[in-house]
């Protein structure tokens, strides 16, 4: 049996300093436990963050939304301010898993949940072992990435929730040992490159805190498109948020190792404000599909279209 | 007093949902070790090596059981196919799939066995596999015609030839897994010179017939017992890597030992439904009479077992016409053997069928539902037998007033609601019926009541209920005063839960005895095997029928397919207990739905793997994919059997697929000719 310590914390300065030490952090544990249960991750020491004072949502003075990072899933989708401010944010969280893992997923560990990709949970690759190639590439990649891959990795993130919030431009705070610091979402996720086994710029040891929100998108929807109607990965996914001035922000799911924000369709909407099409065009004339994912083009070129037709109109 | 007929609430419903049901791991045993089976990585080659430095003296380590110290088998043990090479596990160091037993790995704790599992070093000389399946493989060759053997009446050349109107399609759907809740688990152990088991299985009796035979040992020298057990479909008529391997463990070590699979092992080690590739012709008049049928499915096997999915039996059942040819091929790939799934041979049969029956509608201008009534025969279509009782048009006549099929418009791609097309489709179904040789004893008891014992399974479908209330009938008293006793070898020869032949089989035998009992004054103890009855049995066309209608929303924009109403009825004979019988059909359509939209186990194409052995990525229908369903049974009787049963086991799955098929046509005005229905092939630019 692979034996490994559990350790529950209350004061974020003794989690960083067992981090420092080599441990991982543990929130609700519906990713990272099933990853242990198949061998992918075999950490000797695991710290439960979820006692920590990083639960709830609150307004702050200059009137961001902070949400802890051991807030429950469950409990962003379901308040108020989020559903009011930040619809998409609420509908991508409840398109995602169950209502038994939402319960349970925290924030924080959502944004580092690990990709789906089969050959990843069951085989050596190079996410897990550098060196050792992308089974994907040359066998199933169905759903797997069509924009910003490599040959090193063709795998796609699968969070919902961080799709919405790179639409609305999130920012990342997180502590160390050396004080704290932040991330704007759009640079938290590293690019592919030859190194998929490094994904978050977070600094080696830092503990997410809290993640924050500016300006208000009511208008804004969330839709996902999957191979049953629950209790699945998205396909592709699209978030789309209308700001204060009237232009739409755009991100993707499903298309890359990362939630993909749409900035070359947000910038000829700038030019074009009806013209969806072209603007999905041109975010897609960067796609590379492979022989077995080709409908994604498709597929997120008619996202793109309907949901800003459907929140535009 | 009739208890058949009357919908009771399964007698072991409340153990269930509290909890406190057990099923065959959750039984404890003093002493046990546990076993962790270690599987093939490659499709095909031969073991280098089996290192065990690094296991042997981790915690909790027994030992290790591969195919240098494993006990040798009897080559000659099988099942209903014959001798089965998939039973011969850890006999020599062939890798015939990715996926077969090649070590099993023995310890104190389930956590170390699986971590002493993990850590074993197996190399392997890798051989070129072949897992690609298509109709035309030079490998194919006719299957085995234990059933479902070819036909070829009338002129089948001549007829298309004069036919107005011809249909000729493929039909395509892929490798299918059982995908039972309960994994397979086994728990062996020696009791003296007797080989004690608790499994989960379909058959208690036939599963240690299998398993006698295979470790050479008289059979009353090896008893096997079933607990509740979590589903089946099929999957558990073996005798599963489960029981062999834990019946080594408990041979080697001399003491309990127990193997469960784990769920990705359940997906790559014990059965699956074949890939089939369907040619499928058909040749009409222009008012719609057939004039022939030739359908020539082709299905994948393994080398080490025959199998037959018996695609064609519908085929040579529904439909009159002066022509019909028919023909299964079998394709030897280095795959785990398929098994009997859910409706085998018909559902993926239907698929072909009934979707060619539509598109020969559509051709016709024509309403398929007319189509299949102007095409009722009056006797079996090749054999020429008359039918035991065919109730098709009654359920194609009630599903379709109860759904409305009158207003329906034929012509395509017309519905629209919003972004989403909307469509209706209908398929009809046949699925043979019949009985198998099956021993009952029943002894009356000092306190009244009667003690019934048959070794009969219970997967869920709510066999206890069922045989309870055909005991009390038989012996015609109340329910109170029966006592069964089911899911033990020891009871006798019966058959295995499956091909819809559980329940008339069982039921058969318990009826005799309780006419015996009867007659003999209600004391003492009767026992009777039916063997001899069901050799008496007239030679008729013995079918249940049905008719599947389904609606369907598709958004052309993303290609999702969703189901928004089925509806089934039923001719499946008498119903013993209605309540267990709708929910057991109701399974069926949502089976049904999962193979028309979901079900899909994926390959890869360089390893010749299967990559999505698990329920993340090897999709059935959630419950938001589950609409509104409405199933019920037309009156029915099946003369040749006692009380009239047909059985509702297999029935419930077949034409499901085909309908929504049909629905998505409707909608849409694209045919659907491969399985799954996924997003990707609905799409639209």
């Amino acid at each position: 049996m692979k034996e490994f310590a559990y350790q529950r914390v209350v004061d974020i300065h003794d989690a960083l300093i067992a981090a420092d030490g080599g441990a991982r952090y543990l929130g609700g544990g519906t990713n990272l436990v099933d990853l242990m249960k198949d061998g992918v991750e075999a950490p000797t020491h695991l710290v439960d963050v979820r006692f920590l004072p990083l639960d709830g949502i609150r307004e702050t003075a200059d009137g961001r939304l902070v949400i802890g990072a051991t807030t429950t899933n469950s409990d962003l989708a379901a308040h108020p301010d989020v559903r009011r401010r930040y619809p998409a944010l609420s509908q991508a969280v409840l398109a995602g898993a169950s209502g038994q893992l939402r319960n349970m997923a925290t924030v924080g560990g959502n944004l580092l949940q690990r990709t789906r990709c089969g050959y990843f949970a069951t085989q050596v690759c190079n996410k897990r072992v550098p060196g050792t190639g992308c089974p994907a590439i040359a066998g199933e990649h169905h759903n797997h990435a069509i924009l910003g891959w490599t040959s090193s990795c063709v795998a796609t993130h699968p969070s919902d929730m961080a799709v919405a919030l790179l639409a609305f431009d999130a920012v990342v705070h997180y502590e160390t040992l050396d004080g704290p610091g932040e991330i704007p979402l759009a640079e938290f996720y590293l690019p592919v490159g030859d190194t998929p086994h490094e994904e978050s710029a977070l600094p080696p040891g830092a503990l997410i805190t809290a993640i924050s929100l500016s300006g208000s998108f009511p208008r804004s929807r969330y839709r996902k498109v999957r191979e049953r109607a629950s209790y699945a990965f998205a396909t592709v996914s699209i978030a789309v948020g209308i700001d204060d001035g009237g232009s739409a922000r755009i991100a993707l799911g499903g298309v890359a190792s990362q939630p993909w924000r749409a900035r070359t369709a947000e910038a000829v909407l700038l030019d074009n404000p009806g013209d969806f099409r072209a603007a999905a065009d041109a975010e897609l004339s960067a796609a590379e599909p492979l022989p077995g994912n080709g409908y994604k083009v498709t597929l997120a070129r008619n996202l793109i279209v309907s949901v800003l037709s459907e929140v535009c109109a | 007093m009739n208890a058949v007929g009357v919908a009771r609430p399964r007698i072991e419903g409340s153990a269930k949902v509290t909890g406190a049901a057990r099923y065959a791991a959750d039984v404890p045993i003093e002493g046990l070790a546990f076993g962790a089976v270690v599987l093939s990585t490659v499709s095909r080659g031969r073991i280098r090596d089996i290192d065990i430095s690094a296991v042997q003296d981790m915690p909790g380590v027994l030992g290790v059981i591969d195919h240098r110290n494993a006990p040798r088998l009897n080559p000659k043990a099988g099942g209903f196919f014959g001798p089965d090479g998939q039973l011969q596990l850890l006999q020599d160091e062939v890798i015939p799939f990715a996926g077969r037993p090649v070590a099993l790995v023995v310890a104190e704790t389930l956590e170390q066995a699986q971590a002493a599992a993990e850590a074993l070093l197996v190399t392997y000389d890798e051989e070129p596999h072949d897992t690609e399946f298509s109709a035309d493989h030079p490998a194919g060759r006719p299957a085995i015609t234990l059933f479902d053997g070819p036909v070829d009446v009338g002129d089948v050349e001549a007829e298309l030839a004069a036919s107005a109107v011809i249909v000729e399609e493929r039909y395509r759907t892929p490798e299918e897994h059982h995908s039972a809740m309960e994994p397979h688990s086994a728990t062996a152990w020696w009791e003296g010179d007797r080989l004690e088991a608790i499994d989960s299985n379909q058959g208690p009796f036939t599963i240690a017939a299998a398993l006698a035979t295979l470790f050479s040992l008289p059979l009353d020298r090896v008893h096997i017992r079933t607990e509740h057990v979590g589903g089946g479909f099929g999957s558990k008529g073996l005798c599963g890597p489960q029981l062999i391997l834990a019946t080594m463990g408990a041979l080697r070590f001399q003491r309990p030992v127990r193997v469960t699979l784990a769920r990705s092992q359940v997906f790559l080690s014990t059965a699956m439904r074949p890939a089939t590739d369907q040619l499928i012709r058909i040749g009409a008049d222009a008012d719609g009479k057939l004039r022939a049928i030739w359908h020539e499915p082709a299905f994948e096997i393994s080398p080490l077992a025959e199998y037959i999915e018996g695609c064609t039996e519908l085929t040579k059942t529904l439909y009159a016409a002066p022509a019909i040819r028919t023909g299964l091929t079998a394709v030897p790939l280095d795959i785990l053997p398929p098994y009997s799934m859910r409706g085998p041979g018909a559902a993926p049969g239907s698929f072909a069928l009934e979707c060619a029956m539509d598109e020969l509608a559509e051709r016709l201008g024509m309403d398929p539902l007319e189509l299949r009534l102007r095409n009722e025969p009056s006797v079996g279509p090749v054999s020429g037998l008359p039918f035991s009782s065919r109730n098709l048009v009654a359920c194609l006549r009630e599903g379709a007033r109860r759904f409305g099929w009158d207003t329906r418009d034929h012509r395509p791609r017309l519905r629209r609601e919003g972004p989403l097309l909307v469509g209706t489709g209908l398929a009809a179904t046949s699925f043979s019926v019949g009985a198998f040789p099956s021993s009952a004893s029943i002894t009356a008891e000092p306190d009244g009541t009667f003690t019934v014992a048959i070794g009969a399974t219970d997967l869920g479908t709510g066999a206890r209920t069922a045989l309870t209330a055909v005991a009390a009938d038989a012996l015609m008293v109340d329910t109170e005063r029966i006592r069964l006793q089911i899911s033990d070898s020891a009871l006798g020869p019966a058959w295995s839960a499956g091909g819809s032949r559980g329940t008339t089989s069982w039921a058969w035998a318990i009826i005799e005895a309780g006419t015996k009992m009867r007659e003999q004054g209600g004391s003492g103890t009767v026992t009777v095997d039916t063997t001899q009855l069901l050799g008496d049995l007239a030679s008729m066309e013995r079918h249940a029928f049905s008719a599947v209608f389904a609606e369907v929303t598709v958004d052309p924009a993303t290609g999702e397919v969703r189901v928004r109403r089925l509806l089934g009825m039923y001719a499946i004979g008498r119903v013993v207990n209605p309540l267990m019988a709708r929910s057991q059909v109701i399974g069926g359509l949502i089976g049904g739905l999962s193979m028309a939209l979901h079900e899909e186990g994926i390959r890869d194409r360089v390893s010749g793997r299967h990559v999505n052995a698990d329920f993340a990525g090897y999709h059935i229908a959630a419950h938001a994919d589950v609409p509104d369903i409405e199933a019920d049974f037309v009156s029915d009787y099946e003369p040749g059997i006692p009380m009239g049963v047909k059985g509702a086991g297999e029935i419930g799955n077949v034409g499901t697929a085909a309908a929504i098929a049909n629905a998505v046509w409707h909608a849409t005005g694209t045919r659907q000719r491969s399985l799954p229905i996924r997003l990707d092939r609905v799409l639209e630019e």
